[in-house]
């Protein structure tokens, strides 16, 4: 979201994860990535909107450092695609995969994993995007409470939460600073 | 994020922000558009039933693939065929869709004002689809689509719209939205045809068609309906394609960088000349495209859920 930050003092958030933690989390995920799959070939990333996009590119970004080779990366926005829409009306974000997803490894990042609906919603929108030979998840912070059978691959920090709490990533991209604030609120 | 409103009649009640709501949401159904698969699950379980009252190819195709791609179900009522040739009232009609639970018509009728009437009889949504020579909103909102797609931003841009304006809805349209969001509208056509009224919300009126087409960034070329052919308002064809057609040399005179638009169908050789239709300035293919990512955007914002994220 392109909310600013400034609700980082005691009462209403306090910050988890500082840039360093960030980057040093993404770096040690794309080393994990590289390693499952020995190597990256055949291994393409791809965000889902908003933060999991330039997350995804931050990521691609240290595979094709660690690796030397180009890896793609893309944004799968999945509004048309939840499980709520009959409640809920989402903005549509842009979907931007300009390569094809047949056969290939597919990274799904997103930056909090929470109930898991996102990601089930992700599922939906690749598989009519293409048939990818494998699909796996990585997360910036998993904070539990899945509603559905999901689990991450690579996860960047776990971090036990309440229900009621949330949980809210800015990135220099889209906040002008890197940081996970874990906001709490009555329930 | 949720548009304001439950039914769209016009472009006219529309704020600025409404219609920018529904451009930046078309913007991104266009990827859909251009995937293998073209379905997304989001209308899934929804009704929407397209009731043309006059003749319609690009319209109601549109309209119905728009509402099959988000996989809601699209009916057709083929209205020769319905109970309304019988002598059924509109009312009734409408009653009867209301008892179907329609959760959307769209509605193309020869009278205007008869979509707001069906809004009222109606609990579901309602897109005019075209009423008389009042309006044709989704035909509105995709130009403007089209033309923030080419020229990034429509605010400060020259538009001129020229052909049978008295009796164009697609006119009308097109001229509350191009002014809510900022550009400069000039209609042009023969005096017969160009009432004087739209001067009066601040659009120039052009009865020559050279001055009007000078330093135009956009050409809007409308439809010479033959069916108003019969000599009152105008001599005859070839005269009207001498004065008003665009060919190459009056188009020269509009900005180097401009597009052309037509909202089909064309007669090709009266209002526009076949190289431009089929020329590097011609929109009017991409125009089709929009036409159905707008509706789509139509459908999503008016169907999509009750409460905004």
């Amino acid at each position: 979201m392109a909310e600013t930050n400034n609700n980082t003092d005691e009462k209403t958030g306090r910050s988890v994860m500082d840039a360093g933690d960030i980057a040093r989390a993404l770096k040690r995920v794309a080393h994990e990535i590289a390693e499952r799959n020995r190597g990256v070939g055949n291994v393409v990333v791809i965000g889902v909107p908003r933060h999991g996009v330039p997350i995804a590119r931050r990521i691609a970004a240290h595979l094709e450092q660690i690796e030397n080779c180009k890896v793609p990366s893309g944004a799968l926005d999945v509004a048309l695609y939840r499980d709520d829409y009959v409640r809920r009306i989402v903005a549509p974000q842009d979907t931007r995969v300009d390569f094809s997803i047949d056969g290939k490894i597919v990274v799904l990042v997103d930056d909090v994993l929470f109930t898991g609906r996102t990601v089930r919603a992700a599922l939906d929108a690749l598989n009519d995007l293409g048939r990818p030979a494998s699909v796996q998840l990585a997360v910036l912070v998993d904070r539990g409470h899945r509603e559905l059978p999901i689990r991450a691959d690579f996860v960047g920090k776990n971090l036990p939460t309440s229900r009621y709490e949330k949980v809210k990533v800015l990135l220099k991209e889209t906040s002008g600073e890197d940081d996970v604030v874990r906001i709490e609120k009555t329930p | 994020m949720k548009l304001n409103r439950k039914h769209i009649l016009g472009l006219r009640e529309m704020s600025a922000g409404e219609i920018e709501l529904v451009l930046d949401t078309a913007s991104r159904m266009k990827e859909i558009l251009a995937r293998p698969v073209k379905k997304v699950p989001t209308l899934r379980g929804r009704s929407v039933i397209t009731l043309f009252f006059e003749n319609s190819t690009r319209t109601r195709t549109s309209f119905e693939l728009s509402a099959k791609i988000m996989s809601a179900e699209a009916i057709n009522i083929a209205v020769a065929q319905s109970s309304a040739a019988k002598g059924e009232s509109l009312k009734d009609t409408l009653l009867t869709l209301d008892a179907l639970t329609a959760d959307c018509v769209i509605i193309r009728h020869p009278n205007a004002g008869a979509p707001e009437m069906a809004a009222r009889y109606l609990k579901g949504s309602v897109i005019n689809a075209g009423d008389g020579f009042h309006e044709h909103p989704s035909q509105g909102l995709l130009d403007l689509l089209t033309i923030r797609d080419n020229k990034g931003q429509i605010d400060g841009l020259n538009v001129t719209i020229i052909g049978d304006c008295l009796h164009s809805r697609v006119a009308r349209s097109n001229l509350y939205g191009l002014q809510k969001l900022g550009a400069n509208v000039t209609l042009c056509g023969p005096d017969t045809l160009l009432p004087r009224e739209f001067g009066r919300v601040g659009a120039r009126l052009e009865t020559n068609c050279d001055n009007a087409v000078e330093g135009a960034d956009v050409i809007m070329m409308l439809r010479l309906q033959n069916e108003r052919m019969d000599g009152v308002y105008l001599p005859g064809v070839r005269e009207y394609a001498a004065l008003y057609g665009l060919n190459q040399k009056r188009l020269s005179k509009a900005k180097a960088d401009a597009i052309v638009m037509h909202p089909g169908p064309m007669n090709r050789g009266v209002e526009i000349a076949d190289d431009i239709a089929d020329g590097d300035k011609s929109v009017i293919l991409p125009q089709v495209t929009n036409g159905v990512a707008t509706r789509m955007a139509l459908l999503y914002l008016l169907l999509g859920g009750s409460e905004e994220d």
